[in-house]
């Protein structure tokens, strides 16, 4: 993985320093609250519901066990012994002093960690394929191009203040396990007509408020170009993204309200005039940085059946918390952080340092966090598979659900988020009481259930293959539900399926709408196949043909 | 009492007059805004004085860039601490069009952003008086950076590669 050199380290050491300053200037009333806002919010810190909370970048997922073991330390010393990992690869501490930042920040900075930009009107973590570098079929590993966005973008002088926040997302395989088409920008990594590495490149994509899948700016950018074509998009959405009404303010509104011809023309203008005294991206750079993504030293183990002959639980734990290794005898291993009864993507202190453990013992010492809120060891012995399969179930972090209805993504709701409407959080847990028929769940197969407990959509609502939104009616808690869904390379946004329901209706409504699947369903379709085929009706209909029962 | 400012560096005494705060002697530094200026550029250049032109967010800077010869100073005006677009003029006055005077950031101007501000190419500050004494520090914020910009004087240190091309 990606070390710091002495530019790193000074950059975030100052960074602590500067933000120990700011804070100070705050709480000795030097600084007004909305001055401190704008300050604190550029170094993940929002003020919640509970407490200030802050949300640390995780860099494209990546995570030495060291660093993991310092977010274990960092959770017990100032906070309740947890963690919540999200969507995009960060974790959030919600529960520590103001006062206390600063040390916290300094003691990331230690292990080569940081929260700049991880909020605020600026260029967010850059994430990436949780996949990356052990998936079978992927052009090439992103997470060097991670780290060249990630140092390009940390203290741009230029787009610190944007009209809204902006967030890239890069993928190097076909599938598509980052959501990019979701994202401010979309960075592809793909081959141009001679063979040669480059970038496709989208924008405009996004959820909140105004859902918007992404369209192609560029079909192919050489790869040396990347940073510099990243600041002609950046610069012409600086400039002429709207500030007026900040539900207007993302990129997809620019791109939408110009239509995609016309932002691409604006850029591509923008970009002749920066292709050559913009910032390039040399070989010596390239090579410098795909370095520190090596292989570690496989083993030359040959492909096993780890899971013949042994436990049934241990089975389905296998097929559906390992994924496929480019290297034979080698298997990708899910740490599920759905467990039915904690709160989905939080681990605690404890959790996370046995990972670490694990991680030192069993994948090379590296951890990574995954888009839909679980941890992954990506390069495990498949002969190894089952005593860290003992190890984690002993610590409930063996919930044999990845990919299926029990998976959830979730946004912390209002527990614990000041712009939250209704709960995510409990919904998740009646979800996870009303199905927990492992024989069912399995036979549903593949399916994504996103939720949100506000239109802000960090939950990801829009493109869950059942999506559910939760609304404030009259003080009360209801929830929209959608379907078909999707966040991979056919992204689609889900279609509401018709009037929100009450809390306590949401597990009905969605049996329902999966007995209208497993009739309807032709051999090996997927839920999402399903409704894309029959259409929103015959869901909607079976939905609310009979009153919901309270 | 004169306005006083951050001006490379260094506290001083402003010289500069905006056309809003005083009827300005033919032959003192004045600056007008950009609509003024398009209005009738004649009646100002028939000042003896050396001119400067404030820039409001919206303006497009390659309007002004054939007259750039008359200024020696431009002004970009930041209204509230969310914008951002005063970052962008500064670049590309300074990096495409070559401007050699003043840049100035007027409006909310807040040491936090002086260092951003000095790598767009500002090298003058419209401070609040109770925090001049103070912001020159925020020039040393960071030691390094990893994008190449057009710093005045911070000479922050750049890892190899990142660089722009020559």
């Amino acid at each position: 993985m990606y070390r710091y050199d002495l530019t790193d380290k000074t950059l975030v050491q100052e960074r602590v320093a500067q933000f120990r300053d700011q804070t100070q200037r705050f709480l000795a009333g030097r600084l007004s609250e909305d001055e401190f806002r704008h300050l604190r919010l550029r170094n993940g810190l929002y003020i919640q519901r509970h407490a200030p909370m802050l949300r640390v970048a995780i860099p494209y997922g990546l995570l030495s066990s060291a660093q993991l073991r310092t977010l274990a330390r960092i959770a017990r010393r100032y906070d309740r012994g947890y963690g919540h990992f999200t969507t995009r690869q960060n974790i959030q501490y919600n529960w520590p002093k103001l006062e206390e930042v600063p040390d916290i920040l300094a003691e990331l900075a230690e292990v080569e960690m940081h929260a700049i930009q991880t909020s605020g009107n600026c260029i967010r973590n850059t994430t990436s394929d949780h996949l990356a570098g052990v998936t079978p079929h992927e052009i090439e590993d992103p997470r060097p191009w991670c780290e060249i966005i990630r140092q390009w973008s940390s203290f741009h002088p230029e787009f610190t203040y944007l009209p809204r926040k902006f967030k890239i997302a890069v993928t190097g395989a076909a599938q598509d396990r980052a959501a990019s088409l979701v994202h401010d920008v979309g960075v592809h990594i793909v081959r141009g007509p001679n063979g040669d590495l480059g970038f496709e490149i989208l924008a405009g994509g996004g959820l909140g408020r105004t859902p918007i899948i992404g369209q192609v700016v560029r079909e192919f950018l050489p790869r040396e170009h990347l940073l510099s074509y990243l600041e002609a998009i950046l610069r012409v959405y600086n400039l002429e993204g709207r500030r007026d009404n900040l539900t207007k303010a993302r990129i997809k509104i620019l791109v939408r309200s110009l239509g995609i011809e016309a932002f691409k023309k604006r850029v591509e203008a923008e970009w002749e005039l920066l292709r050559e005294t913009g910032p390039r991206v040399d070989d010596a750079q390239i090579a410098r940085m795909r370095a520190f993504f090596d292989p570690p030293a496989y083993r030359v183990l040959p492909n096993g059946e780890p899971d013949a002959g042994k436990e049934t639980e241990f089975r389905a734990w296998y097929r559906y918390n390992t994924a496929a290794h480019k290297v034979s005898g080698y298997r990708a291993v899910f740490v599920s952080l759905k467990k039915p009864d904690m709160p989905p993507g939080d681990a605690t202190d404890a959790q996370m340092e046995l990972i670490a453990h694990l991680a030192d013992r069993y994948s090379y010492g590296e951890v990574r966090v995954t888009h839909t809120q679980n941890l992954l060891l990506a390069d495990v012995e498949q002969g190894k598979c089952y005593e860290l399969w003992q190890a984690l179930k002993g610590a409930g972090l063996a919930t044999p659900n990845i990919g299926t209805l029990t998976d959830m993504i979730c946004c912390p709701g209002l527990d614990f988020c000041s712009l939250a409407n209704a709960g995510s959080i409990d919904v998740a847990k009646l979800i996870n009481e009303r199905f927990d028929d492992y024989d069912y769940i399995y036979d549903l197969g593949e399916l994504d259930v996103k939720m949100s407990g506000c239109m802000n959509a960090c939950g990801h609502h829009h493109v869950g293959n059942i999506g559910i939104l939760g609304v404030d009616k009259g003080g009360e808690e209801w929830y929209q539900i959608t379907i078909g869904g999707a966040a991979g390379a056919d992204a689609s946004l889900g279609s509401v399926i018709g009037p929100s329901v009450a809390k306590t209706q949401v597990p009905e409504t969605i049996a329902r709408l999966l007995d209208v699947y497993v009739e309807q369903r032709q051999p090996e379709e997927r839920f999402l196949d399903t409704v894309r085929r029959l259409g929103v009706k015959p869901f909607k209909e079976r939905v609310y043909a009979a009153p919901l029962a309270a | 009492m004169p306005r006083r400012l951050l001006r490379d560096r260094q506290i001083a005494v402003d010289e500069w007059r905006y056309v809003s705060e005083a009827a300005a002697d033919a032959a003192e530094p004045l600056i007008i805004t950009f609509d003024q200026w398009q209005a009738d550029p004649d009646t100002w250049l028939a000042r003896t004085g050396r001119l400067g032109v404030v820039l409001a967010p919206a303006h497009n800077v390659e309007r002004l860039a054939p007259d750039l010869a008359h200024f020696a100073l431009i002004a970009a005006e930041f209204p509230g601490p969310a914008e951002g677009r005063g970052y962008t003029q500064a670049r590309l006055l300074r990096e495409r069009w070559n401007f050699k005077g003043e840049l100035r950031a007027t409006g909310h101007v807040r040491r936090d952003q002086l260092f951003f501000m000095a790598r767009c190419g500002f090298n003058s500050f419209e401070l609040p008086e109770a925090d001049l004494e103070d912001a020159a520090a925020a020039f040393s914020t960071f030691s390094a950076a990893y994008q190449p910009s057009n710093d005045l004087g911070l000479a922050l240190k750049l890892r190899p590669g990142t660089a722009a091309s020559a």
